[in-house]
C-alpha cells in the first residue's frame, strides 16, 4: 500500500507539476452530480489524495507565460530546496552536473560538497552548499548597479550584463557561494556565442563579473528539476515550490512543511537573519559511513582539470 | 620687518631644481610603470593580481581606504582647528588641502583601478541603488572633493593675483594666473564673499570629510565577516585617518620646508605643535583600537576567534604587532619629548605613521576576507592566502605616485604658504599702486 502511495505522488509530481492544484474541491453534492464523470486523482496541500473530476481541473498556464520578466520571475512561486545531509555520500554527481551545464570552468566551483565537523565531538559529515537564495540577500542589498537581484520566486540571479565587478556582494555573502571570473573563461567558442540570460548562469560566463548557482531556472521553465537534484544517485536534494508546500528529488516527493517539522530542518547561520531558500535536515541514522566519502574528496579542486573544455 | 616684495619673494612658487626634476622622473617612472601594468590588467583582467575567491579583495581596496584616510587631514587642519580658533596651523592650511585633494582624486582612482569592468562604470549612474554603500561612497567621494578643491582654490584667489603682478615678465604664466584669479582685486564686497564662503565651506567640509570615511567604513561594516561587523567601526576610521593625515602632513612640510627654505615660516614651533596634535590623535586611536581588538578577544566567538588567532599569533602577528607598536605605540611615546619633536626626528616619525597607517588598513582589509564563515575547500591552495603580485605592487606604487605628483606640481605653481593670510597676520601692507594695474 506505501508503495502505491509513493508511486501514486511520483506520478503527481510528473504531472502535477504541469496541471497545478486544484483551488476549490467541490463538495460531496457536486461531486454526486457529476459521478458519472472521469476522475483524476491529486494531492492537495496537506498530502492528502484526492478524487476530482476532469471538468473541474483547471490547468495552469505555462510556467513561462509569454509576460516572463526574468527580474520577476516565474508567477505565484516560491522555489525551495531541502538537502538531507544524512543521505550524502560525497558521490559529487551534483558538482559534475553544475560545472558541466553552467559551464564552469573556473577553479572554484558554484556548487561544492563540504567536508564539515561542527565540534571535535560531533561526527563530520557531509554538506553540499550551493546559493541559499536568500529571502533577504546580503548581496543584494549591497550591490551598487542592481545586478544582482531577488525575484518574487525566490530566486536570486546575477545580470552579468550589468554587473560591474566591485565584489562587494562576495564579501557580504557569509556563505562563500560568489565566484568570480578574474580572467577570460576558457568555455569554448560555442558557449561564448550562446545567447545570454540571467536565467542560466555561465552561458556564457564574462570576464570581470560575478557567477554564482542560480537554482536553475532554466530546468524549471522546460517544467525539470535542477541539475544537482536530476544528478544526485542518493537522492540528497529536493525541490520543489513553498506554495505547493511539495518538494521532490524526482524519486520521491514529500510535504515540504511535514519534512521539515518530521527531521528538525535547519537553514545555515539562520543568526545573520538572511532567510535562506535551502534547506538542511541533520545528518542522522546515515546509511554509509562517512569515510566512504574521502575517496571522492579534493580539499584543493572543485572543477577537475581533465573536464575544462 | 619683511617688505611686501620680500615676502611674496620668499613664498612664491619656484622652479625645479635638478633634485625636482629628478624626482619628477622618478615618480614619472614609477606611473609609466603602473599604466602598462594596468593596461595588463585591463586586458587580461583582475587574474594579474593575486586576489582570488576568498581574497577577494586586496591592496587596491586597503589603498583606497589609505588615501581617504589621509584626505581627511584637509578637514583637520583647515576646517576643525581653523573653527577652533587655532591660528598657529594657518600656513599648514594649504598644505593639508593639496594632500587632501591628491589623496582623494587617486582613491576615486584605485576604486575604478579595482573594478573587474571599469568599462561599465556609468551602471553606477545609470543604475545606481540608493541601499548600496558603494553609492553612498561615490556620492560622499565627490562631494568632499568638490569641497576641497574648493577650499584649496577660494583662499588662493588673493595669492594668484599677487603672482600674476609677480610673474609679469613671463607672459604666458601670468596671463594663466590672471585666468584663475577670476579678477581679484580684493575691494570689500569681494573681500566679503571671499570670507564668507571660506567659512561656509570650513563648516561644510567637517560633516562631508566624517562623512566619506564612516561610509568607507561601512564599506565593512555592512557585511557580517567577523573583524569588519562592529559597530566601531565609523569612529574607529576616523580616528585613524587622523593619525594618518597628520604623519601626512608633517612629512610634507618638513620636505617643502627645506626645499622651499621656509624656516622662518614653517617654524620648530610648528613641528613642536604638530607634533602635541599627533600624540593625541594616535591615544584617541590606540583607544579605539583597544575596542576593536580586545573586546572581542575577550569574548572569542567561534567567528572571531580564527580570524583574532591569526593577528595575535598567527601568519599576520609579526605585521600586526608591528604596526600597533611601530605605528602607533612608538610614534606616541618618541613625541612625548621634545627633542623628539624637532622637525628632523618628527619628520621621520610622521613617515613611520604614514608608513604604519598604510599598513594597518592593509590588516583590517585582508586578513578577515581569509576567515569566512564555511571553510576554505574545493580551491587551489594558494587561494587560501593572499599576497600581492609584482603588477599589483606596481600599480598600487603608481597610485601612491600618482598623488605625490600631484602634490609636487600643485607645489610648483601655489603658494605653499598662503602669502595673502601670511602678510594680513604680519600687518605687511600690500602696495596700492600694484593693486590697481592692469595689464
Amino acid at each position: 500500500m506505501k508503495e502505491k502511495d509513493e508511486k501514486t505522488r511520483r506520478n503527481f509530481i510528473y504531472q502535477g507539476l504541469k496541471l497545478g492544484l486544484l483551488t476549490a474541491i467541490g463538495g460531496t453534492a457536486v461531486a454526486k452530480s457529476l459521478r458519472d464523470e472521469e476522475m483524476v486523482e491529486l494531492m492537495d496541500t496537506d498530502g492528502n489524495l484526492i478524487k476530482v473530476p476532469v471538468s473541474k481541473v483547471e490547468e495552469h498556464s505555462a510556467l513561462k507565460g509569454d509576460d516572463y520578466n526574468v527580474r520577476e520571475g516565474f508567477p505565484n512561486r516560491k522555489f525551495v530546496m531541502v538537502i538531507d545531509l544524512a543521505r550524502c555520500k560525497n558521490a559529487k554527481q551534483c558538482v559534475s552536473a553544475c560545472n558541466k551545464n553552467h559551464f564552469v570552468t573556473g577553479d572554484n566551483a558554484w556548487l561544492k560538497v563540504y567536508k564539515m565537523q561542527d565540534n571535535p565531538q560531533s561526527s563530520p559529515y557531509w554538506m553540499p552548499s550551493l546559493c541559499q537564495h536568500c529571502d533577504k540577500p546580503a548581496c543584494v542589498k549591497v550591490c551598487p548597479v542592481d545586478a544582482t537581484f531577488k525575484r518574487r520566486d525566490g530566486i536570486v540571479l546575477i545580470d552579468n550584463e550589468r554587473c560591474i565587478g566591485c565584489r562587494f556582494c562576495m564579501a557580504a555573502c557569509p556563505y562563500s557561494v560568489r565566484v568570480f571570473n578574474w580572467s577570460e573563461p576558457e568555455q569554448g567558442e560555442v558557449v561564448a556565442n550562446m545567447e545570454y540570460t540571467p536565467d542560466h548562469a555561465g552561458a556564457p560566463s564574462v570576464r570581470g563579473t560575478v557567477d554564482k548557482c542560480d537554482f536553475c531556472p532554466h530546468m524549471i521553465a522546460k517544467e525539470k528539476l535542477p541539475h544537482c537534484v536530476s544528478a544526485c544517485p542518493n537522492g540528497v536534494y529536493f525541490f520543489g515550490d513553498m506554495y505547493e508546500d511539495t518538494v521532490t528529488n524526482g524519486d520521491e516527493t514529500f510535504q515540504f512543511s511535514k519534512l521539515l517539522r518530521d527531521n528538525a530542518g535547519y537553514r545555515l547561520m539562520e543568526d545573520l537573519g538572511t532567510m535562506p531558500s535551502v534547506y538542511y535536515l541533520p545528518p542522522k541514522d546515515r546509511q554509509e559511513d562517512f569515510e566512504k566519502g574521502l575517496d571522492n574528496y579534493t580539499e584543493f579542486e572543485s572543477v577537475p582539470k581533465a573536464k575544462k573544455s | 620687518m619683511k617688505t611686501f616684495e620680500q615676502l611674496t619673494d620668499d613664498l612664491a612658487p619656484r622652479k625645479f631644481g635638478l633634485y625636482g626634476k629628478l624626482w619628477i622622473g622618478f615618480l614619472l617612472v614609477i606611473i609609466i610603470g603602473a599604466v602598462y601594468a594596468y593596461y595588463l590588467q585591463f586586458t587580461e583582467g583582475l587574474v594579474i593580481t593575486g586576489m582570488r575567491d576568498y581574497s577577494l579583495w586586496g591592496i587596491y581596496i586597503s589603498n583606497f581606504v589609505f588615501f581617504v584616510a589621509i584626505s581627511l587631514v584637509g578637514s583637520l587642519v583647515t576646517a576643525v582647528l581653523r573653527l577652533s580658533g587655532v591660528t598657529w596651523a594657518t600656513p599648514l592650511t594649504r598644505i593639508s588641502e593639496i594632500i587632501a585633494v591628491a589623496a582623494i582624486i587617486m582613491g576615486g582612482l584605485t576604486i575604478i583601478i579595482d573594478m573587474g569592468r571599469p568599462d561599465r562604470i556609468l551602471n553606477l549612474f545609470m543604475h545606481g541603488r540608493l541601499q548600496s554603500p558603494i553609492v553612498w561612497d561615490v556620492i560622499v567621494v565627490t562631494t568632499y572633493l568638490t569641497i576641497s578643491i574648493l577650499l584649496l582654490y577660494f583662499p588662493l584667489l588673493p595669492d594668484l593675483q599677487i603672482l600674476r603682478r609677480k610673474f609679469k615678465s613671463n607672459k604666458k604664466l601670468s596671463k594663466i594666473y590672471a585666468r584663475f584669479s577670476l579678477n581679484w582685486n580684493g575691494n570689500k564686497e569681494q573681500k566679503r564673499i571671499y570670507n564668507w564662503s571660506i567659512r561656509t565651506l570650513s563648516v561644510l567640509i567637517i560633516p562631508v570629510a566624517f562623512g566619506i570615511h564612516t561610509v568607507t567604513a561601512w564599506l565593512f561594516a555592512a557585511t557580517y565577516r567577523p573583524g569588519w561587523d562592529s559597530s566601531n567601526f565609523g569612529p574607529y576610521f576616523i580616528a585613524g585617518a587622523f593619525v594618518a593625515g597628520a604623519g601626512g602632513v608633517i612629512s610634507v612640510m618638513y620636505l617643502l620646508r627645506r626645499t622651499h627654505h621656509l624656516e622662518a615660516y614653517i617654524t620648530e614651533d610648528h613641528f613642536d605643535k604638530m607634533g602635541k596634535l599627533l600624540v593625541m590623535l594616535i591615544l584617541v586611536y590606540i583607544y579605539f583600537n583597544v575596542n576593536e581588538y580586545l573586546v572581542p578577544a575577550l569574548k572569542v566567538t567561534e567567528k572571531e576567534s580564527a580570524h583574532l588567532q591569526s593577528l595575535f599569533y598567527g601568519d599576520e602577528a609579526w605585521l600586526f604587532y608591528t604596526v600597533i607598536f611601530g605605528g602607533l605605540v612608538f610614534p606616541a611615546i618618541a613625541l612625548l619629548f621634545k627633542k623628539m619633536r624637532k622637525p628632523f626626528p618628527i619628520f621621520i616619525i610622521g613617515v613611520i605613521v604614514v608608513i604604519g597607517a598604510w599598513w594597518k588598513r592593509y590588516i583590517i582589509v585582508i586578513p578577515t576576507l581569509l576567515h569566512p564563515f564555511l571553510p576554505k575547500q574545493g580551491v587551489p591552495k594558494s587561494w587560501h592566502e593572499y599576497s600581492p603580485t609584482h603588477l599589483e605592487w606596481l600599480i598600487t606604487w603608481g597610485t601612491l605616485a600618482g598623488a605625490m605628483l600631484i602634490v609636487t606640481l600643485l607645489v610648483r605653481y601655489v603658494p605653499v604658504i598662503p602669502i595673502h593670510e601670511t602678510a594680513e597676520e604680519l600687518g605687511i601692507e600690500e602696495p596700492k599702486n600694484t593693486t590697481k594695474d592692469e595689464e
